[in-house]
């Protein structure tokens, strides 16, 4: 029997939307996926999904640290330690990885933020980027992915509306987003107070509020697979646990259905990809060595391998299969790991006396936006920093456990913070900042030389801090935040500046970048604008690995878009002629 | 010299011809071009769903050994694969359409309606025939079903000829010449091959179709099978030929999504039936009149709908939304439905209990699951909220008990159904 | 072919799968060419804590210390219950005689150096922790005041959980005491909010207090309520009193 035209190593958002377009082809295709089978009855049905001790502290869906985890540290002065629970960021495993647990926000980049070197360097001059800050173009224009990221959005249902149609800017949508050629699938959500009177309030402040793009359903959808999701009904547990009533895209509710009843189409679960298996030359990949579920080690043979595994295990895949040279922080060289990039959040909370908020109702994406502070839409002149971020309120749901806020000066427990929480928990709106993290030399990804995972090998390791770009620029947003917050009649104000060192223990994102980076040379990026690896052209590595820096936007929709892209290219031009897409 | 060539060339394409011809023997060029009567017969045994019958879980197709429970025990189908040892490998058309016909095996032995012969009855000669040609070209399997499990004295077969003179009546189908020719197609599948009525029509104590009572429903394997005929509430009144013609293609339509052994019937039968049979069936089961009402229902008890009410908020609104609208093709309306109007609750009780994966076709590739309740709510509160949904938004249907939700939270245990 | 839609509707019924074309080296693995449908009962569900009445896990002391405690976290008062009545003892109990008391989704290889706060837990498993460090801060109590924690008047109670807060407590035995007042805080959160069914929350006051109204999953008719209150009381994964005929 031949070997599968494609491989997939994971089986989350990109390995499902691969799959999909590969077999659409023709092509024969096998996904390996460590984790097993999930789907919305069997997994997170709607008679026990509200649980939030099981999905979110007691993390019953995320990959397990105690099998595999990475170690961390802020700097290379520091010995890196392992991150022995979840905290910082929730890696999805099973079928659908973290598309299950999402929360749908779904953003395009803007035009300049896939050219965050040159444009900023011609707006502002060389001080800009400081020389430890490594941030490069990506190799790929907002135009090449615009058809992309459309075909995501209907694929997805997106709620929302356009605020740029073909250059014509369109009230009530995003007025500094790139061009998009038609509107959005399916109108916006229904809105709840607290973004209502946000938005009011930045529109006081000359801003420009928009609805936040949804991968919720506001009405019932069939995309153009043929995938039947249902209406969304606000239930305020998205963001870390599956949707049990259809209506948050995942692989499950938008491509699943109809991928599996492709006979072209087999998915292995509960078997881990350890390696990628190269010829002698080390040109060329013959397969990946996998352990199955019952701890036997296996060898599946590939004409092409897809490494579609979340950005984390992509890198360290890649390192242990000695594919593409390792980054070295000192010396500069090397790419395998380089780059490694996150977001910087921060919050103002505003308390009220008078207005019930309720904000348990909630939705994923349910929000007021403004984008004003974001990428190069203002003038940075003087500032102190390049890049921004989105801030609003986003009603994603508000879990007792979670979230329970505060004001300043009470204490953390006891009768005054038992009184405190009875009398603000339904009457507080949070105001969420959400913005870039630039690359830089120190932040990067390689190999523990101390920790290993459940089968020996080593935990990847990560050295990681904010620079002062991204406190100066996250300071600001929360200060243009906190003025926002000033006009929204509250009682009162609680500023929660991103202050100190990054952490791995509190909640903040999930959007890991870097570390296999695109870019138009193989002495500075790993793989190229197609995502093809420059050092073994039958090995392709899709994902947020690819961004050199990260942006002030959630990174799902780009990743997506770039993975119909590389499909595309690898459809129309590696299948034909098999080999090197770029020669740089 | 051009003549003698023009000869060889002639001969070598004579000669190639009659070996071409001659390389396949007559069972291997049918086999490359199956008859029209081998497609015929392939497509007459889709009408009749035979293969879900006559396949068991594990066994290969058409080799039989599947337990029905007939009321009384069970009655494992026949090997109906050309084996000549533990299928129909040994018998004739005549032996075929005698058993199709009057419901009598090869050896002169009754076959027990289980088989629904009462049905097949109806089909003409030329399809049984077609039907026996198809049977011949499918791979021969080894395989002799177990025993049936019947008691005394009705594992004598011989007792089935009181049986047949009691409710059997022999006879192909009769066009009724005052009914268009979609109707009499409609009407030939739905009493001949189709067979609805052996599970939708109620049965008496001995088995029998009750006549007088054709298609109003009837219960079998922990479901109710639905009533089809134009009962206002709990049949197809509401519904347009399309409509039906939708549920029969996919199994789901902005009225009903099928449950329970219907899935197979549409999965394996009629979702791949041709467009035109489905209309016809359609059109046949439009023309039903009403069934006559069972009884009469009072109001329900105020304490169950506030119960029921309650529960409904919390635990199903969240899919069916209030006012049990339902999300079309998605999570069924509530509101209007015949199945939840059912004077039988049987299916919506199952359903509440064990939850229901609704079936994927091409056409809708979805696999929607309603999740089961079995663990969350007790037999009173399961009770309350299905009195709660006949009752609200219009409906109207009677009270159940708790007893009811016993038993059948009962029975599923045992291993029924689903 | 006629065999193809059976096949089909076993794999439907088993979750087993065909072989396709592709050479597929293991037969120890679960692969799918076709949708599972994995029967409904199977569905991966919640396990309630037990029911049953008392510890499972903490020793008679360790029960003592750990009423006492989350009782000055969470206290009674004029608002209503506070954690011990609503059974959060109970649910730390039981959450440490379960999987995470064992640290199932815990990395726990060594060696475990003390790190940079940022670096996060570095302890052992909750169960562990929770023995040696209830021990200690007994030992804490009785050095400086003469008797276990449980014993002392409450407004001690509350300067000791505060000194652990700040960790101006130093404990021995290597417990980091504002590690182990993090970790027992946040499970006293756990149990005053978690749903009932794992012994904390009891009748749903945590909910009761601050309004949240719990397992619900359709808020749609509320939405654009803006600044209404919410009509509908809490609800719990195993229903409310409404449920069930008065």
């Amino acid at each position: 029997m031949a070997n599968p035209d494609v491989v997939l190593v994971g089986f989350g958002w990109t390995g499902a939307i691969m799959a999909e377009r590969l077999t659409a082809a023709g092509l024969n295709v096998l996904a390996i996926e460590r984790g097993g089978w999930r789907d919305t009855p069997n997994t997170f049905a709607t008679t026990f999904d509200q649980d939030e001790l099981r999905y979110m502290w007691r993390h019953h869906q995320f990959e397990n640290v105690a099998h595999d985890t990475l170690t961390f540290r802020n700097n290379a002065g520091q010995v890196a330690l392992p991150m022995r629970r979840l905290g910082s960021f929730l890696p999805g495993t099973g079928v659908g990885g973290a598309g299950i647990h999402w929360n749908g926000q779904v953003w395009r980049y803007l035009p300049t933020d896939f050219a965050v070197r040159s444009h900023n360097l011609k707006r502002y001059g060389a001080s800009a980027i400081p020389p430890d800050m490594t941030v490069q173009d990506f190799p790929v224009t907002y135009d090449e992915l615009e058809p992309h990221y459309d075909t995501f959005e209907y694929l997805c249902g997106i709620s929302g509306k356009a605020g740029n149609l073909n250059g014509k800017i369109q009230p009530g949508g995003n007025p500094f987003e790139g061009w998009r050629s038609r509107e959005y699938p399916n109108p916006p959500l229904d809105m709840t107070y607290g973004p209502t009177l946000f938005a009011s309030a930045a529109t006081e402040a000359g801003y420009h509020p928009f609805v936040h793009p949804a991968a919720n359903m506001s009405r019932a959808y069939t995309n153009p697979l043929g995938a039947q999701l249902g209406e969304c009904t606000y239930c305020g547990f998205c963001e870390k646990f599956g949707c049990g009533n259809y209506s948050k895209a995942s692989p499950q509710t938008t491509i699943l259905p109809i991928l599996m009843r492709r006979p072209n189409f087999t998915l292995l679960t509960n078997c881990e990809v350890t390696k990628i298996e190269l010829d002698p030359g080390k040109t060329r990949a013959t397969g990946v060595i996998y352990v199955d579920g019952k701890g036997q080690t296996q060898f599946q043979g590939a004409e092409v391998v897809m490494l579609t595994a979340y950005i984390l295990h992509n890198v360290r895949l890649l390192l242990t299969s000695s594919i593409g040279k390792p980054y070295d922080p000192k010396a500069g060289t090397g790419v395998i790991g380089k780059n490694y990039a996150y977001q910087i959040t921060s919050s103002v909370n505003v308390f009220y006396d008078d207005k019930i908020i309720n904000p348990f109702i909630g939705a994923g994406a349910l929000g007021m936006i403004i984008d004003d502070f974001n990428g190069d839409n203002f003038d940075h002149s003087g500032l102190g920093f390049i890049g921004g971020g989105y801030i609003g309120v986003v009603n994603t749901g508000a879990r007792p456990i979670e979230t329970h806020p505060t004001p300043d000066g009470v204490p953390a427990w006891g009768s005054a913070w038992k009184k405190s929480i009875a009398e603000n928990y339904l009457k507080t709106v949070s105001i969420a900042t959400h913005g870039a993290v630039m690359s830089h030399r120190g932040n990067y990804l390689d190999l523990d030389p101390t920790y290993t995972d459940t089968y020996g090998r080593p935990l990847l390791r990560m050295t990681f801090d904010f620079t002062d770009n991204e406190h100066r620029m996250s300071d600001y947003l929360t200060d243009r935040a906190t003025d926002v917050a000033k006009r929204m009649g509250a009682r009162e104000v609680q500023a929660k500046k991103r202050a100190g060192s990054y952490s791995v223990v509190p909640y903040q994102t999930t959007h890991n970048t870097g570390g296999a980076i695109m870019g138009d040379n193989p002495k500075t990026s790993a793989v190229n604008r197609y995502l093809q690896s420059w050092d073994v052209s039958n090995v392709f590595v899709q994902g947020a690995s690819a961004y050199p820096q990260n942006a002030g936007y959630n990174p799902t929709a780009t990743l997506a878009a770039l993975a119909y892209w590389s499909a595309d290219a690898f459809l129309n031009h590696y299948q034909k002629s098999p080999g090197p897409l770029v020669h740089a | 010299m051009r003549r003698g060539i023009a000869i060889a060339g002639l001969l070598f394409a004579v000669t190639l011809a009659i070996f071409v011809a001659s390389a396949l023997t007559q069972a291997q060029q049918s086999a490359l071009l199956p008859s029209e009567q081998v497609l015929r017969g392939k497509y007459l045994a889709i009408l009749g769903d035979c293969a879900s019958c006559h396949t068991s879980k594990d066994g290969a197709a058409y080799a039989g050994g599947r337990g029905l429970n007939s009321g009384f025990g069970i009655i494992y189908s026949a090997n109906i694969t050309p084996d000549r040892e533990t299928g129909i490998g040994n018998w004739s058309t005549d032996q075929f359409y005698r058993a199709m016909h009057q419901g009598i095996a090869d050896d002169d032995s009754h076959l027990y309606p289980a088989f629904p012969y009462p049905y097949f009855t109806h089909m003409t000669r030329a399809d049984d025939d077609a039907i026996y040609a198809y049977l011949r070209t499918i791979p021969a399997v080894h395989a002799k079903p177990p025993p049936n499990k019947l008691p005394f004295p009705l594992n004598i077969r011989g007792i089935m000829a009181i049986w047949n003179a009691l409710y059997f009546s022999e006879g192909e189908y009769k066009p009724d010449p005052t009914k268009s020719v979609e109707w009499n197609r409609g009407a030939y599948i739905v009493t001949g091959p189709g067979h609805c009525g052996g599970c939708h029509t109620p049965k008496n104590f001995l088995m029998a179709d009750e006549y007088d009572r054709a298609l109003s429903g009837s219960p079998i394997d922990n479901w109710f099978a639905a009533d089809l005929t134009g009962e206002p509430r709990a049949g197809l009144a509401s519904w347009t030929a399309a409509d039906i013609e939708e549920y029969l293609k996919s199994g789901r339509n902005a009225r009903a999504t099928a449950s329970g052994s219907m899935q197979e019937v549409i999965g394996l039968s009629t979702s791949r039936m041709e467009d035109a049979d489905r209309a016809a069936i359609a059109i046949y089961l439009k023309g039903l009149p009403p069934s006559a009402p069972v009884k009469q229902s009072s109001a329900p008890d105020p304490a169950a709908m506030r119960a029921g009410g309650a529960i409904f908020v919390d635990a199903c609104s969240s899919c069916h939304l209030s006012q049990g609208r339902g999300q079309l093709r998605l999570f069924p309306p509530l509101a209007g439905s015949a199945t939840v109007q059912s004077h039988d609750a049987t299916t919506v009780l199952h359903i509440i209990l064990r939850g229901s994966h609704s079936l994927a076709t091409n056409d809708k590739p979805t696999p929607l699951a309603m999740p089961a309740f079995t663990w969350k709510l007790n037999d009173q509160q399961v009770a309350d909220v299905a009195t709660y949904i006949r009752n609200s938004w219009g409906n109207q249907a009677s009270q159940v008990d708790a007893a009811d939700v016993a038993k059948l939270r009962s029975d599923l245990a045992k291993g029924g159904g689903n | 072919m006629p065999t193809d839609h059976l096949t089909r509707r076993r794999i439907l019924a088993s979750g087993t799968a065909l072989s396709s074309g592709i050479a597929l080296l293991s037969a120890k693995a679960q692969p799918f060419t076709t949708y599972p449908n994995i029967p409904t009962d199977q569905a991966d569900r919640p396990v309630p804590a037990d029911p049953l009445q008392g510890y499972l896990f903490f020793t008679p002391t360790e029960a003592l210390f750990v009423e006492a405690a989350v009782s000055r976290l969470i206290p009674k008062d004029g608002l209503g219950p506070g954690a011990l009545e609503c059974g959060v003892a109970v649910f730390i109990d039981r959450q440490l005689a379960g999987p995470y008391g064992q640290g199932d989704h815990f990395y726990l290889k060594g060696p475990s150096p003390n790190g940079e706060a940022t670096q996060g837990w570095q302890m052992p498993k909750p169960a562990d922790v929770y023995r040696a460090a209830i021990t200690e801060v007994n030992r804490y109590t009785n050095d400086a005041h003469g008797g276990d924690f449980a014993r002392l008047a409450v407004d001690r109670q509350d300067e000791i959980l505060k000194s652990l807060e700040s960790g101006s407590a130093k404990l021995k035995g290597g417990i980091d005491s504002k590690a182990f007042f993090t970790l027992l805080l946040q499970n006293t959160m756990e149990g005053f909010f978690a749903d009932p069914l794992y012994g904390g929350n009891r009748e749903m006051a945590g909910w009761k207090l601050i309004g949240f109204p719990g397992a619900r999953y359709n808020n749609r008719p509320f939405v654009t309520q803006h600044g209404q209150a919410y009509p509908l009381p809490p609800v719990s994964l195993n229903g409310r009193p409404d449920w069930t005929r008065s």
